[in-house]
């Protein structure tokens, strides 16, 4: 059994079917791709697992552990951390506070009255932020003002702040959506020297094929908010049933 | 906005510099000492400072040095660093703050009534209640963010106005208010002889003074003026420490981005109570110090307008820098004070030098703008100051400060 299962997760919105009698089951130290046609339910079925959205039956259990039920930051401190498709960053404040906010919350919990300490005795936080930093390749910008950089350094300011909490889990929403080519590939490699060097459990929702065939250990295909098969990439890429619900698409 | 954005985090490299607090004080960094010094400097000075012109001249109308309005200075300065650390930090906009501070009012006044005469107490429990009240509005009021945020805020300090005006007369005294009177007598040393007790610390009255004639110029320092420069200064230390504190980026984060919050594992609304309510004990703390002050307190200091001033206040010194709020409260109870005393007959005598019809021209084109037209001139400043410089007087004095740092490199 993986680190995460989902067994039997239906989800409807009013008349649609959004997921139908979902199951999951994502190995530890694996980068999973859940891939399948627009509408299909992939992004459902994130909000699911990050508690967004609460299913209409089935179970999600994460290290053991049901995420059902939970606010976000329940989850985020079980150890599952989320890069959502447009970067989500702290736009206002600069990338050293960025790096910091994720730091506290990994130590100190959802809250704690922090008003009198200075935040610059903070040296463990200071030096695991930077640390942090520097293996993205970020500690030059960490004066910048976050909204001021490029689409690729922010996204880049993303995953060093999931990351920077060891996360157990790492779900990635489309990360390369809407990205330059050059940026797309910096982003792979980015995401394949976090999987090598850290060994962290990603589960990838992507579009990208060239993306998903590049990082994914397993490929989860959805169609129609059902899972048609979950199989290894190279099995997937000539599969017919694959073909027909989403390359299939493409050709006729 | 940007001079307060933590340069602290950045400077210090824990390994080159450990603990690097040198060069500054209290904890605080070199150029946060140096804002402390200043303000402390201000208060302590202002009886001098705020008294620039010698008695009977011409411009001794300009003088704001007198313990009353010295002591709204401060009061209402406070006041302004509170709300602040709300609004300038999470962006959360209360238009209700007006009425923690009348709770604050009535919480001292009923502790000078039935207790003691002696502020401390008072202030105590001004700051005690308010805190309480804030906690309750607070926790309802954050349910919605935005307009309905504010929009919240408001109905509840609206209610507490209408319930001190008329329901709840038996602990507010209604329209009357409450005053320390000679029939009340506290547990603690009240006046026996059945003259009206006097607020006091430790039986120095708030309304001793000392005069200190210099040539022509009078300069008074007033006790009561200095004990509430004193909660400001200390007020003001604690909204520096708030700045830079982990929980002082937290507040900054709620403003940026509270959907980023969540998925980090932080509860943005926890956080933004916890500043509402700190604010509010601000507010409270502001109150006990009016009642100290002036043993007082009526439901219009509850009124709306009472809360849109200390936005305008706010933001008209610049939201979220740490002198702004102490400025704009400074800037507009000048105004209010000094500006609105001149009156036609002054005005004439400032255009006597021009020719009779000048003189009257002149006049009525400066008439609407001062007296009771001052609201005038700060609405027409407020304006310019939210489009041309929305970081408020802070911005502007950076702006001229940068304006003459690069004219010397120029030259």
């Amino acid at each position: 059994m993986g680190i995460l299962t989902v067994k039997g997760v239906n989800k409807r919105f009013g008349g649609l079917q959004a997921l139908g009698d979902v199951n999951l089951d994502v190995a530890e130290n694996t980068c999973h791709a859940i891939i399948g046609p627009n509408g299909a339910g992939k992004s459902t079925l994130l909000n699911v697992l990050v508690g967004k959205l609460i299913p209409d039956s089935g179970s999600v259990v994460f290290d053991g552990q049901s995420v059902l039920g939970r606010q976000p930051h329940e989850i985020n401190q079980m150890g599952i951390s989320r890069v959502f498709q447009t970067p989500e960053i702290f736009a206002d404040l600069t990338v050293m506070e960025n790096m910091l906010i994720p730091c506290f919350a990994k130590r100190d919990g959802a809250f704690r009255m922090h008003a009198i300490q200075s935040t610059r005795h903070e040296g463990d936080m200071i030096e695991k932020a930077e640390s942090m930093l520097d293996e993205v390749g970020m500690l030059d910008k960490r004066d910048m003002t976050a909204s001021s950089m490029s689409r690729g350094d922010k996204r880049r300011l993303e995953m060093a702040m999931c990351l920077v909490q060891d996360p157990r889990l790492l779900l990635l929403d489309e990360p390369t959506a809407g990205m330059a080519r050059a940026d797309t590939e910096n982003t792979i490699e980015l995401l394949k020297t976090i999987r090598r060097e850290r060994g962290i459990t990603m589960a990838i929702i992507e579009h990208d094929m060239n993306v998903v065939f590049s990082l994914a250990e397993r490929i989860t295909v959805l169609a129609q908010g059902t899972p048609l098969v979950e199989d290894t990439p190279d099995n997937i890429k000539g599969h017919p049933k694959v073909r027909e619900a989403y390359l299939g698409e493409a050709q006729v | 906005m940007t001079d307060q954005t933590n340069p602290s985090v950045t400077t210090a490299t824990p390994t080159a510099r450990p603990r690097a607090a040198s060069g500054g004080m209290l904890g605080l960094t070199k150029k946060d000492s140096t804002l402390m010094l200043i303000v402390f400097a201000l208060v302590m000075l202002a009886p001098f400072i705020l008294n620039p012109f010698p008695e009977g001249s011409a411009m001794a109308q300009f003088n704001a040095g007198y313990p009353d309005l010295m002591q709204r200075f401060v009061i209402f300065g406070i006041f302004a660093i509170g709300f602040n650390i709300l609004f300038g930090l999470t962006g959360y906009l209360s238009f209700g703050h007006a009425a923690f501070l009348g709770v604050g009012s009535y919480a001292a006044i009923w502790s000078m009534k039935l207790v003691t005469l002696n502020v401390i107490p008072g202030i105590v429990m001004a700051i005690v209640i308010a805190g309480a009240f804030t906690l309750v509005v607070g926790f309802i009021s954050l349910r919605r963010s935005g307009i309905y945020f504010s929009i919240l805020t408001l109905a509840f300090a609206q209610m507490s106005y209408a319930l001190a005006y008329s329901v709840l007369t038996p602990i507010t005294g209604g329209e009357t208010g409450l005053q320390i009177k000679n029939t009340d007598s506290p547990l603690f040393g009240g006046p026996t002889d059945g003259s009206i007790g006097r607020a006091n610390l430790f039986g120095a009255e708030m309304g001793n003074s000392y005069e200190l004639a210099v040539g022509s110029w009078l300069f008074t320092f007033n006790l009561g003026y200095y004990i509430a420069g004193v909660a400001l200064l200390v007020a003001f230390y604690l909204s520096i420490r708030i700045f830079r504190s982990p929980f002082g980026i937290m507040l900054r984060a709620v403003k940026s981005n509270q959907q980023r919050m969540n998925y980090t594992g932080l509860t943005p609304k926890r956080y933004t109570l916890s500043a509402f309510v700190i604010s509010g004990m601000y507010a409270g703390l502001a109150g006990g110090l009016m009642v100290a002050m002036d043993t007082q307190v009526g439901p219009e200091r509850m009124f709306w307008t009472a809360s849109g001033e200390v936005v305008i206040m706010t933001i008209l010194g610049g939201a979220g820098t740490l002198m702004g709020p102490i400025l704009g409260a400074g800037f507009i109870k000048y105004m209010e004070n000094i500006v609105s005393k001149i009156n036609k007959d002054i005005l004439h005598e400032w255009f006597a030098f021009l020719p009779d019809g000048a003189e009257d021209v002149m006049v009525s084109i400066v008439y609407p703008f001062i007296g009771k037209g001052w609201h005038l001139t700060l609405g027409i400043l407020f304006m310019l100051v939210v489009i041309f410089l929305p970081g408020g007087l802070v911005e502007g004095g950076q702006r001229i400060a940068n304006k003459f740092r690069r004219n010397k490199t120029d030259g």
